[in-house]
């Protein structure tokens, strides 16, 4: 039997209120005339990571990518399109069926003076190879007293899509956020796609890139700035996409788009939540979180994954063994996933997953409304 | 690249005729089979009854006409997420049942639907689970790729993850001494898997009765065989494990290879392994229009000289086993099926959200489970 126990707001008060949210990453007030009023375009996240590849890959000639239909097929998701005909066999490169293989072959790669990028389809597949993410890559440069670094990134979609079940689901960003010596980073938007994709190829060490496959088409708007070929989102900095007095929500890669959504809904009845864009996971941006939280004096935190040792745990953990604590007027709480492996039917998938009402539930009982 | 899937001559050999009845059976030439460590092959005829026929006719067409309809299915976004359709490929699985009994084990990947329906899963049921219904074969929490039967295993998601899987059904049945195998298949793109190297290995050692099946349709999602696999002879990779490349067009070929095999693995003799040489027509799923990769034209020419349906058909019609109408009226009876199915999958509600929580542990007491907040709990039962 199942006891639900969720705030009564309708259906209809929830999307009348966000009809005029978020567009295109900028918000409400700002309107559409700021679009035009800004030089550069709209890029969706897919066309980011590519243009951030293609980009990386003309500059260095040690940059090349594999994974499986990476080449031939453009990629799975279409993220590497256009990218083997350009480049050829040599930088661009298809593999069979075998990740734990061609995972060990990227690394040996980077061993040796190369800089891999190396595809997972879907990062639920890095599970066959994650003993060369974890051994081989991420602990040598520690092991060998800094004689062997490893510049990799590992990249793919990562978390829940829609209607793949269960073994296709999976966030991995706990895990992989683990392991001392990776660096793991989670884009929202197209800067950070752009900007984080860029940072980790350049960066001397092994970079786990989750992606989302929901975002690949979302476009957003960037600046002339962002589309300068130097431009880099440093990594173990979060961003705050929206300032607020009243608490502070924390999340990453397509759940920051349902927080500002939520925080559209929650500032017409004048609470002002201040959103934090952690962008990187390892080393989480501690600083960035406690500054906010010392502001406004409550936390939720919102991921995709399971909430049993989750991103969402260490976030509360640290902001306890913190001087943020002293600061907190209520228990911080966090927004996850369902603990449950992921159903296919719709209405149960919709169940599963954090929604807008579930953050929007949450602010306003840690605001004790 | 030769594709070798001509279709076969049917030439009798033996029948006994008598006008206005039907031939009650029929002897077949079928094509040679590859061998690999073996002295001795299956049988170059095959003897096919009228009722063999008409079943093996029946169930390949449902297994047509399910895909197809789930294709449509698909296109109007009422079945969601991944879909992988076997049309091509149906002789594999009914020439497989063919040689093995249902108390006999089998586990393949992801295009699992014709394996869901010969190991005794209702259309009913294959489809509601496409769309997610409670009355899925797997309530709506599996989907395309997670459908589950008596003695069959899925529907596997992660490429090459159901061989060791197999073997495992495999080990229980040497250890339980039941006498049963289990068949195991994976595809050319999971072959190069270290997995099943791995799986060869044990296996052997232990001599397991295990048939490895790999379907080989010629693609890897959108990666030919040539491009994947630095030896293409997928019956010869078992190395030490012997070997036989098979027809996979021919349902004949499929279920005489089988029941070798099978014999080969109750008589102790541990694993061995059967490559199909077979075809899909769709792409890899649903998101691949599968013309990237290959021509028009290759598919047309196998869907007109190697189609499956067709070769039963013309063996049948041109051995007096049965009549034009008779087969016509199969064919109406199948769509009906296919109709009401999809009928049911269409119009069955979607599973309760009570469900949403069940099944995490079996044989457990009720636990509490954390929902999307701290606030909502929901509870598991088993």
């Amino acid at each position: 039997m199942v006891v639900l126990e969720v705030s009564p707001i309708s259906t209809e008060e929830l999307w009348s209120s966000v009809s005029d949210h978020w567009v295109l990453g900028h918000p409400p007030d700002q309107g559409l005339s700021l679009l035009s009023a800004q030089f550069g375009r709209a890029v969706n996240v897919r066309d980011a990571l590519n243009q951030a590849m293609d980009e990386e890959l003309e500059r260095d000639e040690r940059v090349f990518l594999l994974g499986e239909e990476v080449a031939q097929y453009d990629g799975a998701y279409k993220v590497s399109r256009g990218l083997w005909k350009k480049y050829g066999d040599k930088r661009i490169i298809d593999t069979p069926i075998t990740e734990m293989g061609f995972a060990g072959i990227a690394v040996g790669a980077a061993f040796a003076g190369l800089r891999p990028i190396c595809e997972f389809m879907t990062w639920n597949f890095s599970m066959q190879a994650i003993d060369q993410v974890i051994n081989s890559a991420a602990k040598t440069y520690y092991m060998s007293a800094g004689a062997q670094p490893v510049p990799i990134v590992f990249r793919g979609p990562n978390g829940s899509s829609a209607g793949v079940a269960a073994q296709h689901s999976q966030c991995f960003a706990a895990w992989y956020g683990h392991c001392p010596g990776l660096k793991v980073v989670s884009p929202w938007n197209s800067e950070d796609a752009r900007g984080l994709l860029k940072a980790a190829i350049r960066d001397d060490n092994p970079v786990v890139f989750l992606e989302n496959e929901l975002m690949y088409g979302v476009p957003f708007d960037l600046s002339e700035d962002v589309l300068q070929k130097d431009f880099v989102v440093p990594i173990g900095k979060a961003k705050v996409e929206r300032r607020g007095t009243h608490i502070t929500l924390v999340s990453h890669s397509r759940c920051v788009g349902f927080c500002l959504d939520a925080a559209s809904v929650l500032a017409k009845e004048g609470v002002e939540c201040e959103v934090v864009n952690l962008r990187t996971i390892r080393p989480l941006d501690v600083d960035t979180i406690e500054a906010s939280v010392m502001k406004t004096g409550h936390l939720v935190t919102v991921e995709g994954g399971w909430p049993q040792y989750g991103v969402g745990a260490e976030i509360c953990a640290r902001v306890m063994e913190g001087p943020a604590f002293n600061y907190l007027d209520a228990p911080a709480v966090r927004v996850t996933g369902v603990d449950i492996p992921m159903p296919y039917a719709k209405i149960l998938e919709d169940h599963s997953v954090p929604q807008i009402k579930d953050i929007i539930f949450s602010v306003k009982k840690v605001l004790n409304m | 690249r030769v594709l070798e899937l001509t279709g076969c001559a049917a030439s009798m050999v033996a029948s006994s005729r008598s006008y206005a009845d039907f031939t009650p059976e029929a002897t077949f030439d079928i094509k040679k089979v590859d061998l690999h460590r073996l002295e001795e092959g299956p049988p170059l005829t095959a003897t096919l009854t009228r009722e063999e026929g008409l079943k093996y006719y029946r169930t390949m067409q449902t297994i047509r006409r399910m895909e197809l309809k789930a294709d449509q299915l698909y296109k109007q976004k009422i079945i969601r997420g991944f879909c992988h359709l076997y049309d091509g490929q149906e002789a594999c699985a009914v020439g497989i049942e063919g040689g093995i009994t249902l108390s006999d084990h089998l586990i393949t990947a992801y295009r699992a639907h014709g394996y869901t329906l010969t190991r005794g899963g209702t259309v009913r049921e294959i489809m509601a689970e496409l769309t997610g219904r409670r009355g899925g074969i797997a309530k709506g929490k599996g989907g395309s790729m997670h459908m589950y039967t008596k003695n069959f295993y899925g529907g596997n998601g992660i490429v090459g993850a159901q061989v060791p899987l197999g073997a495992g059904v495999a080990l229980a049945c040497k250890y339980l001494g039941n006498d049963q195998l289990c068949v195991s298949l994976y595809g050319d793109g999971a072959a190069n898997q270290g997995q099943i190297f791995e799986t060869y290995n044990m296996s052997s050692l232990w001599k397991l009765p295990i048939i490895f099946i790999c379907e080989n349709n010629q693609y890897g999602m959108g990666t030919s065989v040539e491009r994947s696999s630095a030896s293409t002879e997928y019956y010869k990779r078992g190395d030490y494990i012997p070997g036989l490349r098979v027809d996979g067009m021919d349902v004949l070929c499929v279920r005489e290879a089988t029941k070798f095999a099978a014999d080969h693995c109750r008589s102790g003799k541990g694993p061995i392994l059967m490559e199909l040489q077979t075809y899909r027509y769709h792409g890899h799923s649903m998101s691949d229009p599968g013309v990237s990769y290959r021509t028009r034209e290759e598919i047309q020419e196998v869907r007109s000289k190697s189609d499956p349906i067709s070769m039963l058909k013309d063996r049948m019609l041109s051995n007096n086993m049965a009549s034009i109408e008779e087969l016509k009226e199969i064919d109406i009876a199948v769509r009906k099926e296919i109709e009401d199915a999809a009928q049911f999958a269409t119009t069955d509600p979607e599973p309760p959200l009570d469900d949403l929580c069940s099944h995490i542990f079996a044989n457990d007491q009720p636990f509490e489970v954390r929902g999307a907040t701290p606030w909502t709990k929901l509870t598991s039962t088993s």
